[in-house]
């Protein structure tokens, strides 16, 4: 009988560990290897720059309430509030000590499209590598080039403030089973090539989903509503749609243009909420990529 | 068809005077209103900014007249309480002595303008960069989509 109950216990184990195990190797951080990024190649630092603000580094990592040149000091310290606790933003200047100014290549791509810190850690998706992994490896490399010319900051951000269970950084492994993915966020039958670039940047470096989706209770995106807007996940208030069927409908491709540029809306209502520095960061941008943006959310489904 | 067009407009009338009655009460429905009329003089800076209408002074002038009457009192319709059904941000009334800053800001600037008038349609653009920087700085932190 008690060998019969040790056996027992000992399938029992066996398969908790058993379950343990593929539950390590499913959820396991998983960046590419450092070959992956060897072929990168020479970087172009202006090229580097326009990826700066198309993926607004700026807005979350520089100091709050930065202007101006400022806005190029990557010291990190904005909260970032959501639904499982408060973010404090790290700082991504090249100080070697506290900033990323230690980082390769390698480890600074792996953090933008695997979510993998330079310690093979998981990164929380308040960081968007879940669109950033659309980035292409050379894009990466000009981004990385021009972030280490910009000014060093010594500033130390506080750690994270979160609830469990969103305090395990494991439990991110979960989070990316079931949400992380570099497939496309819609499938466009004909799209010619501006569409194309305007998806590249809507999608990836923009990141304008992670704000634009509703989420579900465990941060993930709501099947079916890309860009259908929701909830603001910062705080009050919601945050429009920006699909063919929301407020900017009615809108011409020229109208999201001058908004990108200017922030005037075709009535002269203007921008508001965090959507002010994204405008900001986007009237960066060559006038050819404003008007790829505007013929992609032309071109996505009504929602 | 007369009669139809007179009580048209009559009801039309009714209605107009309505929601003015309204607005001069309920201070939602008169900020709301006030910043309709900002955003519709700044649209006519813009229309000229942009050469969709022709530089006209008295247009300017009477733009850049509404903004800054209208600045100079839209904090005074904020009373405690008010944000409900509103787009204003709860954020305002914890900073009022910034938001009426930020208001006077955009009055100010407008005074200045008239001070020394756009000229052309140049100085229209320029006036259009100048006064709209305020926008998005207000919009940023006090007002809220809902």
């Amino acid at each position: 009988m008690a060998s019969t109950w040790s056996k027992i216990a000992a399938v029992g184990v066996a398969v908790i560990g058993l379950g343990a195990v593929t539950a390590w190797a499913l959820t396991k951080p998983e960046p590419h290897p450092e070959s992956f990024w060897a072929n990168a190649g020479t970087p172009d630092l202006a090229h580097g720059e326009q990826l700066f603000w198309a993926g607004g580094c700026a807005s979350c990592h520089a100091a709050t309430g930065a202007e101006g040149d400022a806005l190029k000091v990557m010291s990190g310290g904005r909260a970032l509030p959501s639904p499982f606790g408060t973010f404090h933003i790290p700082n991504i200047s090249p100080d070697p000590n506290v900033g990323i100014g230690g980082w390769t290549l390698a480890q600074f791509g792996n953090a933008m499209t695997r979510g993998v810190g330079p310690n093979g850690e998981h990164l929380y998706p308040s960081f968007p590598y879940g669109s950033y992994v659309r980035m292409s490896p050379k894009d990466i490399g000009d981004l990385f080039a021009y972030l280490k010319t910009l000014p060093a900051s010594s500033n130390v951000a506080r750690p994270h403030e979160l609830g469990f269970p969103f305090n395990i950084r494991m439990a991110v492994g979960g989070w990316k089973l079931l949400y992380f993915s570099e497939a496309p966020r819609v499938e466009l039958a004909s799209a010619d090539e501006k569409i194309r670039r305007g998806q590249y940047l809507v999608e990836g470096p923009g990141h304008c989903g992670e704000c634009h989706t509703p989420r579900n209770a465990l941060g993930g995106f709501e099947s079916g509503k890309w860009l259908a807007g929701g909830p603001n996940p910062e705080g009050e208030g919601k945050v429009p749609g920006i699909t063919p069927s929301g407020p900017i409908g009615s809108w011409s491709e020229a109208d999201i243009v001058n908004y990108l540029e200017t922030g005037f809306t075709p009535e002269y209502d203007s921008a508001g909420g965090a959507m002010v520095e994204v405008q900001k960061n986007m009237a960066h941008l060559p006038k050819s990529d404003l008007e790829a943006i505007a013929a992609y959310l032309k071109a996505v489904p009504a929602l | 068809m007369k009669i139809r067009m007179t009580a048209i407009t009559t009801a039309a009338l009714c209605l107009g005077l309505a929601a003015a009655a309204v607005a001069q009460d309920n201070p939602v429905a008169k900020r709301e209103q006030m910043m309709k009329q900002v955003g519709a003089s700044v649209g006519a800076l813009g229309a000229i900014a942009k050469g969709e209408k022709p530089y006209d002074a008295e247009a300017v002038k009477a733009a850049l007249t509404t903004i800054s009457t209208d600045m100079k009192v839209f904090p005074d319709n904020f009373p405690a309480g008010s944000e409900v059904n509103s787009a204003a941000a709860p954020a305002i009334w914890d900073n009022m002595d910034d938001f009426k800053a930020k208001s006077m800001k955009l009055a100010s600037d407008a005074d200045t303008l008239l001070a020394s008038m756009p000229a052309d349609q140049a100085g229209v653009q320029q006036a259009v960069q100048t006064l709209g920087a305020n926008c998005g700085t207000c919009h940023q932190t006090y007002r809220l989509k809902r």
